[in-house]
């Protein structure tokens, strides 16, 4: 976790709504969750009304194990927003979270740590203005902490 | 088989930035060249398509357009496909014709860009929710995902992608309007400039700037009686699939599959049918990916099929002749209505300089959001 997460308060913050407002609530207290579709099993990310796989209207929240491996990143040098500028150079990456769903978010670690596409990845909870988001940082490959 | 002609171009020479004009003005003047380029007038166009969010204008965009231009069309509207728009609208266009809805119409984009314009998006949708928050704004993390994820798939190099890109370049010398007329590049230039988003290096991202292009579209049978050889919209197809990179079906291939073979089904033609590739190339992983996708190479070796051919004006298969958006320029929506203008000055045999022989097939495909919105044209030369 980075010192210059929490100081930035300008970074853009998260914009719930009715529907996904269950998500940031349990982020703030360090839960990671995703829906579930009742009908066809299939987790929904991000959050919805319905199930996008089968029309289902009946979706169930549970608590995501928060491991998945890294289909692809980036080191953003030059952050499209300029908030992230101080924070650049950063890894941002899609995550196939184990659970069944893929979502974007920022490693923890050093843009210079030799990362690949496929690593096995685990969630941090960092601060982000006055928001905790859901990290990510790589798993030794000594499975350590 | 075709449902329409493209009988008129008109496009403004891209430029870094503009003053002292609004994006319709930019639009009146790209739509009056094509028209007149068309041998039409103004009471001539009862269709109109527009873009969304002209500049001076977030809604009912088709009406101030109409107002502006002095045209009381029989069917107007917005079409919000990103890059993917241009081609969109020649479909459209077509069909609207086919419906009886309107005999002629007016298909127009452009935009300005001003020094020092920060552009925001006011949007709350799933995007400015789960992607913004963590750092990725914009579309340039997006295709660097797709850039490494091909790479770390298939092997694909930054040389191999740069390759493409100084292609292009290269054909841009040969036409005057391009932003880099003048400016040549070599593999070192594009490998040299600075990351933007690893593995994405400055010069194979797309220049914003300012611009504006139009086309008009009629009955291939009213198209013969007007000044230019018709160039017939003989094929189209069109997928839409997410909009967040993090919903994407694949991370190496995308919607332009299915709408380039829907293209090729309805023309009766296949890859090795084209005479040209003006390919939609916001960045050169996008070159690399539609060539896949177009079956002009085969999955996974874009890579070094682009090293191997000469891609320039010279080669069989031209790419981008115009300098594509990375070198001709990129004017909003009107970038990827570049690649249609080129086509019909190639399929006319207008191209100056950098004419092809015997351009009859030209294959144009539209990309917008990252590999989200696709669609794709076969153009064809009429017989005489
Ligand atoms: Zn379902």
């Amino acid at each position: 976790m980075t010192n210059k997460d929490s100081k930035a308060a300008s970074y853009p913050p998260p914009t719930p709504t009715a529907v996904s407002a269950p998500f940031w609530e349990a982020a703030q207290e360090e839960r990671f969750v995703y829906q579930q579709c009742a009908d066809c099993a299939r987790a929904v990310f991000p959050p919805r009304a319905h199930c996008p796989h089968c029309w289902s209207q009946t979706l169930a929240w549970q608590e995501s194990t928060g491991e998945g491996t890294i289909a692809s990143f980036t080191v953003a040098h030059r952050p499209g927003h300029p908030a992230f500028a101080e924070l650049a150079p950063f890894v941002l990456a899609l995550i196939d979270v184990q659970d069944g769903f893929r979502l974007l978010s920022r490693l923890t670690q050093n843009p210079d740590a030799g990362l690949q596409v496929g690593d096995p990845v685990r969630l941090v909870w960092v601060a982000s203005g006055d928001w905790k988001l859901p990290l990510f940082e790589p798993i030794p490959v000594d499975g350590g902490q | 088989m075709s449902a329409g002609a493209i009988v008129g171009v008109g496009e403004l020479a891209p430029q870094r930035y503009s003053a002292g004009v609004t994006t319709l003005s930019m639009l009146a003047t790209a739509a009056i060249e094509a028209t007149h380029d068309a041998g039409l007038s103004r009471g001539d166009i009862d269709g109109l398509l527009v873009g969304p969010q002209v500049g001076e204008t977030p809604q009912h965009v088709p009406a101030t357009v109409a107002e502006y231009l002095g045209l009381q069309p029989t069917m107007a509207n917005v079409v919000d496909l990103g890059g993917a728009t241009a081609a969109g609208m020649a479909w459209r266009a077509a069909a609207a014709i086919q419906a009886g809805m309107c005999q002629t119409v007016l298909c127009v984009l452009g935009n300005i860009n001003e020094r020092g314009r920060v552009p925001r998006s006011p949007n709350r949708n799933p995007i400015r929710e789960f992607d913004v928050p963590f750092g990725a704004s914009g579309a340039n993390t997006s295709y660097a995902f797709l850039a490494q994820r091909h790479m770390a798939r298939y092997g694909t190099t930054s040389a191999q992608l740069a390759t493409a890109v100084v292609a292009q370049r290269e054909n841009a010398q040969l036409n005057p309007k391009a932003i880099f007329h003048g400016t040549p590049l070599t593999v070192d230039d594009v490998l040299n400039s600075p990351f933007v988003v690893e593995p994405l290096r400055l010069l194979e991202i797309v220049m914003p700037c300012a611009g504006a292009a139009a086309f008009i579209v009629t009955s291939p049978e009213r198209a013969r009686d007007l000044r230019h050889r018709p160039v017939m919209i003989s094929g189209a197809g069109e997928k839409i699939t997410h909009r967040a990179m993090s919903q994407a079906p694949s991370l190496t291939s995308g919607p332009l599959k299915a709408a380039i073979a829907s293209a090729y089904r309805q023309s009766g033609t296949g890859p090795a049918d084209m005479d040209m590739l003006q390919l939609y190339d916001c960045y050169s992983i996008v070159i690399a990916l539609t060539l896949e996708d177009a079956g002009v190479c085969p999955v996974g070796e874009s890579g070094p099929w682009m090293v191997e051919n000469d891609l320039t004006w010279r080669g069989p298969q031209p790419l981008n002749t115009h300098g594509g958006q990375l070198s001709f320029g990129q004017a909003d929506l009107a970038g990827g209505m570049s690649h249609i203008v080129e086509a019909v000055h190639q399929l006319r045999h207008q191209a100056g300089e950098r004419q092809i022989a015997d351009a009859r097939t030209a294959l144009v495909t539209g990309n917008g959001a990252t590999l989200s919105e696709a669609t794709a044209l076969v153009l064809q030369r009429e017989d005489v």
